[in-house]
């Protein structure tokens, strides 16, 4: 049972981490928007039709939008 | 304008809705917006290989620019139909460069680097997910734009860009470009302190839940090792962890508790936080002694579970607040961000914080009246619409007074200012409906004042167990008193409304029934009269063609070329009487020039040669020059006359049709137990007929507002609960009477801010789901309440004998609100409209 003197600790570190993380997270902003990113993921961004993109494959200045 | 078309008709007919496509299915509709085409408009944009059908050019030109874009996926994803789009005319583009000045940046802009700016932006017309992916690429994929990211469950929306590339005014353009209104805005101080609030409790609840977690662990192997047997060296090691992690969630999280606890006791009263602070501190001192001595018991476990379930049911709390909040922040947007002050009679556009009292400000048409003042010179129609809801521009000369926000419709006005700020009646109207906001429901309040007294009958109990224990077996007294302190803790009593309230709310939310008023739920609950507005509420609130006479059988034009003709002179029109025959064009088109329109009488122009005309009797008699003909169509609708010279062509009647599904609405509400009354300023046959239609038995026609509000009082005197559906406040007084006040998603904003739930689906069942959710809201609201209350009569003597440890007692009181919070989120799923 002595390896628990060294886990316990251990585990202290890791929740230290976890709430480190999480209130990082929080300022980001990363909890203001609960609903978004569930749609966002379902659209396609990288049609490259879509100017941002074709800047990305092939650099070109003055774009037309 | 033309004739026979009472005022209110033609305010509401000016709001379209989308789902007219719905009704109308015959005929192509728009592929942006829904809307109907009108026949002989050749609008179309080629979207992904089809040609697609546009009804304007304000549609087409946003399809055009979501096609360059290579945004047309956004046509798939979207789940509802876009808003109908208009053409930018050259006077707003001017206005949005305004948004570039530095000195009315100041406002709203921040800057965050040397050349990148910050701004907030509230977004209109997003009506979906798709709508936000539209946005978002559109703007990010502009140069200079270094971030655009929407915000889905408020629409505001937050863009980062280099100053130096790119003006605010081309992003806000581009916005429109799509089809999209986008306002810049103050984040207000109340939305700072939200964001605030939100953040420090969601931090709170995670250190409370991440501790709870280690501790139950180390809690569990305590227990475990009584039994088994640990030695000494490791279960003090796991009480000294344990106290460690507990530390950081008594004095950090749990610490809204105590200041709470602290002002109730400075106030000399007991609130729930009392007993809470008292329960925690005490466990936890109890606790930390005890691992410090190295004897007695410890109770880590109870102090974070009791912290944590005692965050979380104040977090759901606050969320339900917060939403509420926004709604009242809308509002402000509504004054406009500049005006045109004269200064020695120089023009000099300024930013409306700008503004002080005396200023003398011009008003062009079209513009947004930015303050409070009187009209020193010209005279003008004023669109008030905003506050009263009476859409019909009203008259105002020299020494009238103006309220900031109402809309010049018509000339040039100079004003002078004498209200700013704060002391505007727009602020005004903000004040009173945060206050409405923050109202609680007379059942919460109940909860409240009970736990109150709850808590101090609970206290002095506690007292005397621990007296009495005390005397009689002294190292039991804590332990037992502490049992008595969690197991009894209000929490559950105290949970029961609030939770409930905000699923059920969130539940109609989804369905596009909006509450605004904590009281809204429990009013509808117990309606037992709901009193409906006819035009735009119970109908439509359009008019449609309903009937063609063609009074001399010889003449050469059909049924579908007369309608062609009607349509060809009104085609300019926004009149809803040109909107009617715009959309029964079925026949080839005509086109018709020299439109010339007389208010109140009609309309006329030349069409293949000959001059027709379109409007009342008279007015179409002084052309045909022969007596007007018998009319054999229905006397009650909307009747208007076509005619040329020498030759009366034809009759038209209009009538307003009644909503899609009003007749299931009403004996549905019938079968609930709901009376239903239809009160109308209309005429009576028309008010008889569509009561007829609907199922209304009882109905009153040609109400004045004050006619209205003697009915609703008289009903009241008998003891009835009235609510009032109605679509816009030009009878303010009536829906402010009503006990409740449900407006339609197009009435006016001002409408929809002061009732207290808004129809925004516009679908009339939805209202009978609502009664239904109200209900169920109500029955379990008084479950929760039975079942907390039951709870604690149960648990106090258990406790009180000494029979339940800290841990089962902290359990027991997790589990009661547990209990409270799955019963309210029953509600999620929402009842049928119909059975």
């Amino acid at each position: 049972m002595d390896i628990l003197y060294l886990l316990i600790p251990l585990s202290l570190l890791v929740m230290g981490i976890a709430i480190a993380v999480f209130f990082w997270a929080i300022k980001s902003g990363q909890y203001e928007d609960l609903e978004g990113p569930a749609h966002r993921i379902l659209m396609d961004d990288d049609d490259p039709r879509i100017p941002g993109n074709r800047d990305k494959i092939k650099p070109q200045s003055g774009d037309d939008s | 304008m033309l004739p026979h078309m009472s005022y209110s008709q033609s305010q509401r007919l000016q709001s379209h809705s989308s789902e007219q496509n719905m009704t109308q299915e015959n005929k192509q509709s728009c592929f942006h917006c829904g809307l109907p085409i009108p026949s002989g408009s050749a609008y179309c944009v080629n979207i992904n290989g089809n040609d697609e059908p546009m009804c304007c050019a304000g549609c087409e030109a946003v399809a055009r620019a979501i096609v360059e874009n290579g945004l047309t996926d956004f046509y798939q994803y979207r789940s509802e139909k876009t808003d109908q789009a208009r053409v930018l005319v050259p006077d707003e583009l001017r206005e949005l460069e305004l948004y570039d000045r530095a000195d009315l940046q100041k406002g709203f802009v921040r800057e965050t680097g040397e050349h990148t700016r910050e701004a907030s932006l509230i977004l209109e017309g997003i009506v979906c997910a798709a709508c936000i992916w539209l946005n978002e690429q559109h703007v990010k994929a502009l140069p200079g734009v270094e971030d655009f990211q929407v915000n889905y469950s408020t629409h505001r929306a937050r863009v980062i860009w280099d100053n130096d590339v790119i003006n605010l005014s081309q992003i806000l353009e581009a916005i429109q470009a799509i089809g999209y209104q986008a306002h810049p805005f103050d984040v207000g101080r109340q939305e700072q302190v939200f964001k605030q609030e939100k953040s420090l409790a969601m931090r709170r609840l995670a250190v409370a839940g991440l501790g709870m977690m280690q501790v139950m662990m180390l809690a569990v192997a305590l227990y475990a090792g009584a039994y088994e047997g640990m030695s000494d060296q490791l279960k003090s090691f796991l009480r000294w962890v344990s106290l460690l992690l507990t530390t950081p969630v008594v004095l950090y999280s749990a610490r809204p508790f105590f200041e709470r606890a602290w002002k109730d006791l400075k106030r000399r009263q007991a609130g729930m936080d009392v007993p809470v602070a008292l329960a925690i501190g005490g466990a936890f001192l109890a606790s930390a002694w005890a691992t410090i001595r190295g004897v007695g018991d410890v109770y880590f476990d109870s102090v974070n579970m009791f912290t944590f379930f005692l965050l979380t049911g104040r977090y759901l709390e606050m969320a339900a607040r917060h939403r509420a909040g926004q709604a009242a922040e809308e509002l402000v947007k509504l004054l406009p961000a500049t005006a045109t002050r004269l200064e020695d009679n120089e023009q000099v556009r300024v930013s409306v914080a700008e503004l002080t009292a005396a200023d003398r400000v011009l008003i062009k048409p079209g513009e947004t009246v930015p303050a409070d003042g009187v009209v020193l010179e010209g005279s003008s129609l004023v669109d008030e619409s905003l506050l009263t809801g009476e859409s019909l521009p009203l008259p105002r000369k020299p020494g009238d007074a103006l309220v900031g926000g109402t809309v010049n419709a018509d000339s040039p006005l100079v004003m002078q200012v004498n209200k700013v700020g704060e002391d505007t009646v727009l602020s005004a109207i903000v004040r009173l409906l945060d206050r409405a906001q923050t109202e609680k429901p007379s059942l919460a309040r109940l909860a409240d004042k009970v736990a109150g007294w709850f808590v101090l009958v609970l206290l002095l109990l506690a007292g005397l167990v621990a007296l009495w224990w005390w005397q009689h077996s002294p190292q039991e007294a804590f332990r037992v008193t502490l049992s008595i302190l969690v197991v009894t803790c209000p929490c559950a009593l105290s949970l029961a409304t609030p939770a409930t309230l905000s699923t059920a709310t969130g539940a109609l939310t989804r369905l596009g029934v909006l509450t605004t008023r904590g009281h809204a739920l429990e009013s509808l609950a117990k309606v037992t009269r709901l009193i409906f507005d006819k035009t735009g509420t119970l109908t439509e609130g359009r008019l449609q063609l309903s009937g063609v006479q063609i009074p001399d059988a010889d003449a050469s034009a059909g049924r579908d070329e007369l309608i062609s003709m009607a349509a060809a002179l009104e085609r300019s029109s926004e009149h809803p009487v040109a909107m009617a025959f715009l959309q029964a064009v079925e026949g080839r088109s005509v086109s018709a020039a020299q439109i010339k329109s007389v208010p109140g009488e009609g309309i006329e122009g030349l069409i293949e040669g000959r001059i027709v005309r379109l409007g009342n009797p008279d007015f179409v008699a002084t052309l045909v020059a022969s007596p007007v003909p018998e009319v054999t169509l229905d006397q009650q609708q909307t009747i208007v006359f076509l005619g040329v010279e020498n030759t009366w062509l034809g009759i038209f009647s209009l009538a307003d049709k009644l909503r899609v599904g009003a007749t299931d609405t009403i004996s549905s509400l019938h079968a609930l137990g709901i009376q239903t009354e239809l009160l109308s300023g209309d005429q009576p046959g028309v008010v008889e007929t569509m009561a007829r239609q609907a199922g209304i038995s009882v109905y009153q026609a040609s109400c004045s507002p004050q006619d209205k509000l003697q009915r609703i009082q008289a009903l009241q005197a008998r003891g009835e609960i009235v609510g009032m559906v109605g679509d816009g406040v030009n009878d303010a007084p009536v829906l402010a009477a009503a006990q409740i006040s449900i407006a339609m998603g197009s009435g006016t904003q001002l409408a929809q801010a002061s009732a207290d739930m808004v129809l925004l689906s516009e679908q009339l069942p939805h209202l009978v789901i609502a009664a239904r959710v109200a209900r169920k809201t109500r029955q379990v609201i008084q479950q929760n309440l039975a079942w907390a209350v039951l709870y604690n009569l149960l648990a106090l003597p258990l406790a009180a004998m000494g029979l339940i440890a800290p841990w089962m007692a902290a359990i027991g009181m997790s589990l009661s609100s547990l209990i409270v919070v799955v019963n309210a989120l029953r509600l999620r799923k929402l009842p049928g409209a119909a059975g």
